[in-house]
């Protein structure tokens, strides 16, 4: 059977994989490259990385850390940040990249979604999405998790979905580096109202956590930054654990 | 030298960065002498049915690569490079493939069962999952039973049973690889499974 996939996600700036609670606060953790090899021989099923630079310098330097990353490891890598254009996803495939993640380019202009599904395959078109409750709803947030786009989440999930994305990564804003587990009430949410599937973000802070998710058959993917940056969690003992609970991994 | 066809379909940074990784001397080519002096061939694809096999045909390669398996030459078809070796594809509409492969290619949702809550597995199959391996295949001499590779599709290979050499359960059983004499194909991409998939193209660069 198919199985339950674990994802390491990388946040680079300047070159180097950072990390954020909160969204706040960046932390410097490792070298990429270096990060991705480890991951790749420890269990990891796929690899996101983020683009979090601003400038056009780091922008080619983040280029250089892919091409170099898909040269050596290969499992799927999506790659996520500034994209905002069909140039932006023709960059980043040319550098290696299997998946182009999409998420406040996607707010600026929905058509991106469809524009890249239809140039790439929607296979290729992963829409990553902030949310938060606000007064009893789910809302979108744009810019790292930075403004309340008023937008209600759910809607755009299916929007996002009918439009062409073929994957959609669910970040709550609410959980995540909280490590209380999973948002399961917003993840629900979703999986009850589209079929392609669901990365869960946010929230994962032991083990047990990764079970709890994927006792919830909406769920496809788990994807945690510093649990496994910071080496609390080591994703193969994370699977060895998973099997024993009855979850389908790859080991 | 392996030859990997390039007629406009799809990404081939992976699937030329594994075979470099692997040692493999490797030209991305739509020139027909230097397929004709390859030793072996690989047709890549990601895509729609229709529009890659107009484009393959366009490329006037079709009956090279026809002649050059038929003479024994190794040729692996990957993802949608395997399907366009099937005889037709009913992906809106139904079109004619190469017919080097036995079968058909349909949509997996219209095979899929319902299940106990109601609904059907997702469509389209994207993940790792593992193989059910024919024994003693060439292709799979440094991979075991159960190792897993990785799938993204919406369409599969069905009527094949005589060419299928691995399989993967999704609910029904799902083409993973055929092999009718020197002509391979994939389902999966083993540019993106890891160790596994770098063995299944180390063992066709051995073939």
């Amino acid at each position: 059977m198919i199985t339950k996939r674990i994802i390491p996600c990388l946040d680079v700036r300047n070159g180097r994989v950072v990390k954020g609670i909160n969204f706040e606060g960046v932390q410097d953790v490792a070298d990429p490259v270096e990060m991705a090899r480890f991951y790749n021989e420890n269990g990891a099923d796929e690899l996101v990385f983020y683009d979090i630079t601003a400038s056009v310098e780091e922008r080619k330097l983040f280029s250089n850390i892919l091409t170099d990353v898909a040269s050596q490891i290969f499992i799927p890598l999506t790659v996520g940040g500034g994209i905002n254009t069909l140039e932006d996803f023709d960059r980043v495939l040319k550098c290696g990249a299997d998946k182009v993640s999409v998420n406040s380019g996607a707010i600026r202009n929905p058509d991106i979604i469809e524009q890249g599904a239809k140039k790439y395959g929607d296979q290729c078109v992963v829409l990553s999405m902030d949310i938060k409750r606000v007064d009893g709803a789910f809302k979108l947030f744009s810019k790292g998790g930075r403004e309340n786009t008023g937008i209600d989440a759910l809607q755009w999930a299916v929007d996002g979905v009918n439009r062409g994305a073929g994957e959609l990564v669910v970040n709550s804003i609410d959980t995540d580096g909280v490590k209380e587990g999973f948002d399961l009430e917003m993840l629900d949410a979703i999986a009850a109202r589209v079929s392609v599937p669901i990365i869960a973000s946010g929230g994962a802070g032991k083990m047990e956590h990764f079970s709890q998710l994927f006792q919830h058959p909406g769920m496809d993917a788990g994807l945690a930054a510093s649990i496994f940056h910071f080496k609390e969690i080591n994703i193969l003992d994370l699977k060895e654990y998973l099997r024993k609970e009855g979850v389908e991994v790859r080991l | 030298m392996i030859a990997v066809i390039d007629y406009g379909v799809g990404n081939l940074f992976s699937l030329t960065a594994s075979l470099k990784f692997l040692g493999a001397e490797t030209i991305v080519t739509n020139k027909k002498e230097e397929i004709q002096a390859a030793d072996r061939v690989i047709l890549p694809g990601v895509g729609a049915f229709e529009d890659a096999i107009a484009k393959l045909r366009a490329t006037g390669l079709v009956d090279t690569i026809v002649e050059e398996t038929g003479k024994g030459k190794p040729l692996l078809g990957i993802c949608l490079g395997m399907q366009l070796l099937f005889e037709k594809s009913y992906e809106y509409g139904e079109h004619e493939g190469l017919g080097l492969i036995k079968g058909e290619i349909a949509p997996i949702e219209e095979d899929l069962p319902i299940r106990a809550d109601g609904e059907k597995l997702k469509v389209p199959h994207i993940g790792w999952n593992s193989l059910k391996l024919k024994s003693d295949e060439p292709l799979f001499k440094y991979i075991k039973e159960g190792d897993h590779v990785y799938y993204v599709h919406s369409f599969y290979g069905r009527n094949c049973l005589e060419n299928t050499i691995a399989s993967s359960n999704y609910d029904i059983e799902i083409t993973g690889a055929v092999r009718s004499g020197s002509v391979y194909g994939t389902q999966f991409h083993p540019e993106k499974s890891g160790s596994v998939g770098l063995n299944i193209l180390k063992a066709f660069i051995e073939l």
